[in-house]
């Protein structure tokens, strides 16, 4: 098999709040032979001031995509929101000339001029399509067979469709299936593919946290013993804000909410400090006690 | 569960229409499927804002871009009530790209001057740090010692200066009004 070197793009949500998401996929990434190269001059991807400023969006996205062109490496990303802003300005500047033309008129002041040499994926995809379902297998050990969870993709790792489009948003598969890679029983529950609300949190927090709330509700109907995900934004809302929903709302949901690289790592035989389980905010320890048995 | 408060008697005024505001919006990469809806509400029913929020309503926002409804459209809370979750757009019978016609009335309200708190924050912190958060020096200490690599450290000059080029500086802290 080729060798596999991504420029790694950390984006802000994972060094500022979710530090477990990428202590665990390095050490994942480690064990698969993956080699993630670091971006030094990186910035933030540019999804947060889209809805009010998309030239300013433009415009620090393909900063990035221009550096990682300059290294010569696709671009590899923990964040769904990163991985779908990289990639629709990707493909807007290679198959858009009139913003391209205009985007690398904004990048001569930086002394950068996109090509469109590069690709962006996200870590899901990365797994997927170029790491594959056979490799990830000869690196389980301890199969994490009594567990069921579920999962929540988060929208923008499928969505927009014609930007992402390697799984169908509707009713999604790949990342099930990479769940079950790792022995536990991936459950399905009401509106699976439904948002999370973590966008809106600033604006309205009422209707952002009875989204997450809903979800909650959706997947400790189905008896999932631990949620999965792969945004940082996602993981925020079921973790972080887990409790101040349980107050809210006056429920108890205590379900703990794991990186999927977290639970993959742990099928690989790692340890639950190794993979930084003790940042986790819902005490996780009952599903330690499931995977021991 | 919220209750509405008893609305006082008061002169109804006609709505404003701007007529020329359908083509502020089609002028707009993406903005030009405004008129492509059909007023189906596909996107109303796909929108997950729209089961919570009293006010929010995809279609209702786009029929009245259509008509010229300029100010009901950009003023207040509503239009920033969008998760950007997308599933309007994948769902739209007419290929109406309904979030970024969303996103483009957005934009056009920070044009006009209304600029939630938040992405002010957002953009002043990117354009002096490079992130859209401040990052505590304590995270970085933490990474250390948790055997993570440094963070970036980006150009902050350089993207001072994009910013700048790009006509972002309307969104920065130190400009507000």
């Amino acid at each position: 098999m080729a060798e596999l070197k991504y420029a790694f793009f950390p984006g802000c949500t994972v060094p500022y709040r979710e530090s477990s998401y990428e202590i665990s996929a390095r050490k994942v990434f480690t064990r698969l032979g993956v080699e993630l190269v670091e971006m030094p001059d990186a910035n933030c991807c540019g999804l947060p001031v889209d809805p009010a400023d998309h030239e300013l969006m433009l415009a620090l996205s393909a900063r990035n995509l221009c550096l990682a062109e300059k290294m010569n490496l696709n671009i590899i990303t923990l964040c769904t929101g990163c991985a779908t802003t990289l990639r629709k300005v990707n493909k807007m500047m290679k198959t858009d000339k009139m913003i391209r033309e205009k985007v690398n008129g904004y990048l001569k002041e930086v002394g950068m001029e996109f090509k469109g040499t590069i690709e962006v994926k996200h870590l899901v995809q990365v797994l997927n399509e170029d790491v594959g379902f056979d490799k990830i297998k000869d690196t389980i050990q301890k199969p994490l067979t009594p567990l069921k969870v579920a999962e929540h993709g988060g929208c923008h790792l499928l969505r927009p469709m014609k930007i992402m489009g390697w799984d169908n948003p509707e009713d999604p598969k790949i990342l099930k299936n990479l769940i079950e890679l790792t022995g536990a029983k991936c459950l399905d529950y009401i509106d699976e593919p439904e948002c999370c609300g973590y966008t809106v949190i600033a604006i309205d927090d009422n209707v952002a946290l009875n989204l997450t709330r809903e979800k909650l509700d959706h997947i400790r109907e189905v008896g999932a013993e631990a949620l999965i995900t792969v945004c940082p934004s996602c993981h925020l809302m079921f973790d972080v804000n887990q409790s101040r929903i349980e107050r809210i709302f006056n429920e108890k949901f205590c379900i703990p909410v794991l990186h999927y690289t977290q639970l993959l790592g742990l099928a690989m035989g790692m340890t639950p400090d190794e993979l930084a389980f003790k940042e986790l905010r819902v005490d996780p320890s009952r599903i330690l006690e499931i995977v021991k048995k | 569960m919220t209750e509405k408060p008893a609305e006082t008697s008061k002169n109804v005024k006609p709505a404003r229409v701007d007529a020329s505001f359908k083509h502020e919006v089609m002028k707009e990469h993406d903005g030009e499927t405004l008129m492509k809806c059909f007023q189906c509400g596909t996107c109303t029913s796909s929108c997950p804002t729209a089961r919570f929020s009293d006010s929010y309503r995809p279609r209702t926002v786009l029929r009245m871009a259509q008509l010229g409804l300029k100010k009901k459209v950009l003023e207040g809370n509503t239009l920033w009530l969008c998760t950007a979750c997308f599933t309007c757009t994948d769902r739209c019978p007419q290929n109406v790209e309904v979030a970024n016609v969303l996103r483009v009335l957005r934009n056009l309200a920070v044009k006009n001057g209304m600029v939630p708190i938040i992405y002010r924050e957002l953009a002043s912190s990117i354009n002096d740090t490079g992130y859209a958060y401040r990052i505590p020096e304590l995270r970085h200490k933490k990474r250390e010692e948790s055997g993570l690599p440094c963070l970036p450290k980006p150009n902050v000059a350089d993207i001072a200066k994009l910013v700048k080029k790009v006509g972002g500086s309307k969104l920065l802290n130190k400009e507000a009004t």
